[in-house]
């Protein structure tokens, strides 16, 4: 089975001067991975450029085996929609919409997770993320901090996309809900067989990882100006 | 879905939306409100005078000659002799001719002498024909029949005793032979309204102790016995012919514009109309153009709250993105959402203009002789309609290409 991201010698230069450098860095199917870095190494531009919506200077992309350097930009959209799920650090919902609006959301955009997509699968994930019932006809605005993080996850997995990223998803919880947060996620990742790439600065998570790597030890030495 | 939330980011946004919405509503109701009452004006205006396939005059400008003969404005620069008025009617092409005299006044109303005979051929908007509100037509020499303005305006009824002043703003009056008012006619939404209309003997009966505009010293024919005299009629002003056929209309025309004893001028009154009408057309042409401009003002107030809307949305974008949208997909909803803001704002508008129709109509018949039909919308009000909502989606473009540039540039990633 291919993995389900292969990155391999990508670079990306800011303005300015700095450079984001990755040699080499792979998830399998299934594999959960914690991406440790300071605030500031880069870990939202690897994401970017993971999910395709930043283009590297040089090297490859590969999710679920496909080159997304080498597509149109409006293709690299359609894989995006296809293959990964997103989980933002917070407000990660359309506060206008409702629950179910923003869970199936990913749906609209991708023709495979629509087709993969039980009718009933928003009811399940809300279940199994432990969201009270009755839920999906809120309004996203109305659903507490920690409601809403579980409601991103319900809408990163739906549609079964082989890569879930996220971006420090816990740091706006407290620990002991950033416990439970984890614990259900896990359970849902589980279920789909979704690999999971989240990067974050709390290097207490790792426990819970199959693998735990630190930005600064996957990249090459950032070339700083002179 | 992505319809269901653009209307619900809208939602999410409803007092600057609705104030949006409201400004291209009132801006619409204004356009459509102009256009309709410039159309109901030209109707009404051309259909002053109809039926009538030639008006006949003392030579002078065509437009001049429907001014005071159809619409009492301005004078009459010379009459016509009743020969040559004899001379046209008696014509085998001409079916009937109904004189008409002026010149003399009521307070600020033309008073007109004519025959019976113009009550039953007076048209106006194709076949309103002149009715009575109350009483008879003239029956006496000193009757005077009254259009609705004229009543109105100084309370007259039926009855009411009135003095005819010789000419117009002049101080000299037949007060020695006063006229009473045997009938009120009904709103015609023409001059007709604000006319004093009398029989063309009566009109010879006031002016018989005159001379050269001006009364014989120490003469005064009592009223009595000028009901018993003859009267007839040595000039007139004008004449309403209509022709047997309308084929002869223009031959009639040339004969009587080539008349020898007389320089006489005949006109169509609707070829005069339309010349009139392109005179005062600009100015509703103008009209109808600054309309047209307050709907692109409340265009472009909508394309500044889009704008000024992006700024607090690229959080709603990134989501978009992430989701897999492409920075099409936000170029089309923002275009979307101003294409429903402008839709909503020109059905409102609709409805607003068919509102204050109905609410104004009587009004403005009452006030201005202005009816104005209420029917569904015509295809110019649609094509209208259609062009409001179509310069919103044009002017939206503006705040949708920056809205694209900023979810490319921004990716899932917010900066500020």
């Amino acid at each position: 089975m291919e993995s389900a991201l292969r990155v391999s010698g990508v670079r990306h230069s800011w303005p300015g001067g700095f450079t984001l450098d990755v040699p080499h860095l792979s998830l399998e199917a299934g594999e959960s991975v914690l991406l440790l870095g300071r605030s500031g190494s880069g870990k939202s531009t690897l994401l970017s450029l993971i999910c395709g919506t930043l283009t590297p200077a040089a090297g490859e992309v590969r999710v679920a085996g496909t080159d997304l350097t080498g597509l149109r930009p409006a293709a690299r959209d359609r894989l995006r929609a296809d293959r990964i799920g997103v989980i933002f650090q917070q407000f990660n919902l359309l506060p206008f919409g409702t629950v179910r609006d923003n869970i199936t959301l990913p749906l609209r955009f991708s023709a495979q997770r629509r087709a993969r997509s039980a009718p009933d699968e928003a009811e399940a994930l809300c279940r199994g993320l432990d969201l009270p019932a009755g839920v999906l006809d809120m309004q996203a605005a109305h659903l507490s901090v920690g409601q809403q993080q579980r409601v991103a996850v319900a809408r990163a997995l739906i549609g079964a996309p082989g890569l879930v990223v996220a971006d420090e998803p816990t740091s706006a919880l407290d620990e002991g809900s950033q416990t439970a947060f984890l614990d259900l996620m896990f359970a849902q990742l589980a279920r789909t067989r979704a690999a999971l790439l989240m990067v974050s600065h709390d290097a207490r998570l790792g426990a819970r990882f199959d693998r735990t790597l630190r930005l600064e030890e996957l990249t090459r030495p950032a070339t700083l100006p002179a | 879905m992505i319809f269901r939330l653009a209307l619900a980011s809208l939602g999410a946004r409803a007092v600057t939306v609705a104030m949006t919405v409201l400004a291209i509503a009132l801006s619409t109701a204004l356009f459509l409100g102009v256009e309709k009452v410039r159309t109901g004006a030209k109707e009404s205006f051309a259909g002053t005078i109809a039926g009538t396939d030639l008006i006949v005059g003392a030579r002078t400008g065509a437009v001049q000659l429907l001014l005071y003969s159809v619409f009492r404005i301005g004078n009459p620069t010379n009459n016509i002799t009743w020969e040559s008025f004899q001379d046209i009617a008696a014509r085998d092409d001409v079916a009937w001719a109904v004189p008409i005299t002026l010149g003399d006044s009521h307070r600020q109303f033309r008073v007109m002498g004519t025959t019976p005979e113009f009550f039953e051929r007076y048209r106006f908007r194709r076949d309103g024909r002149i009715t009575l509100e109350e009483g008879t037509l003239n029956e006496d020499l000193f009757d005077a029949v009254i259009g609705a303005d004229v009543a109105r305006t100084l309370d007259y009824g039926v009855d009411t005793p009135l003095i005819i002043a010789h000419g117009i703003g002049s101080f000299s009056e037949h007060d020695n032979l006063p006229f009473r008012v045997s009938g009120v006619l009904a709103r015609t939404g023409t001059p007709v309204d604000r006319t004093i209309i009398i029989s063309l003997r009566g009109w010879e009966a006031i002016h018989v102790d005159w001379r050269n505009g001006a009364p014989i010293p120490g003469q005064s024919t009592p009223a009595d016995r000028l009901r018993k005299m003859a009267l007839p009629s040595a000039e007139i002003t004008a004449a309403l012919v209509g022709m047997e056929s309308r084929l002869r209309i223009f031959q009639a025309q040339r004969d009587i514009n080539t008349y020898r004893e007389e320089p006489l001028l005949a006109i169509l009154p609707g070829v005069a109309l339309t010349e009139l009408w392109g005179i005062v057309g600009l100015a509703e042409r103008a009209l109808l153009a600054v309309a047209g401009m307050v709907v692109v003002t409340a265009l472009i107030g909508m394309m500044a709250t889009l704008f000024a809307s992006l700024a607090a949305r690229r959080r709603e974008m990134a989501i978009y993105r992430a989701m897999g949208a492409g920075p099409r997909t936000i170029l089309l909803m923002l275009m979307l959402e101003a294409v429903v803001m402008a839709l909503a704002g020109a059905a409102l508008g609709l409805a607003l203009l068919y509102a204050g129709l109905f609410a104004l109509r009587p009004a403005l018949d009452a006030a201005f002789g202005l009816w104005l039909p209420v029917g569904l919308p015509g295809a110019r009000e649609w094509a209208m309609l259609g062009g409001v909502v179509l310069a919103g989606a044009i002017v939206s473009a503006l705040p949708a290409v920056r809205a694209y540039r900023i979810s490319l540039a921004d990716g899932m990633q917010v900066r500020s």
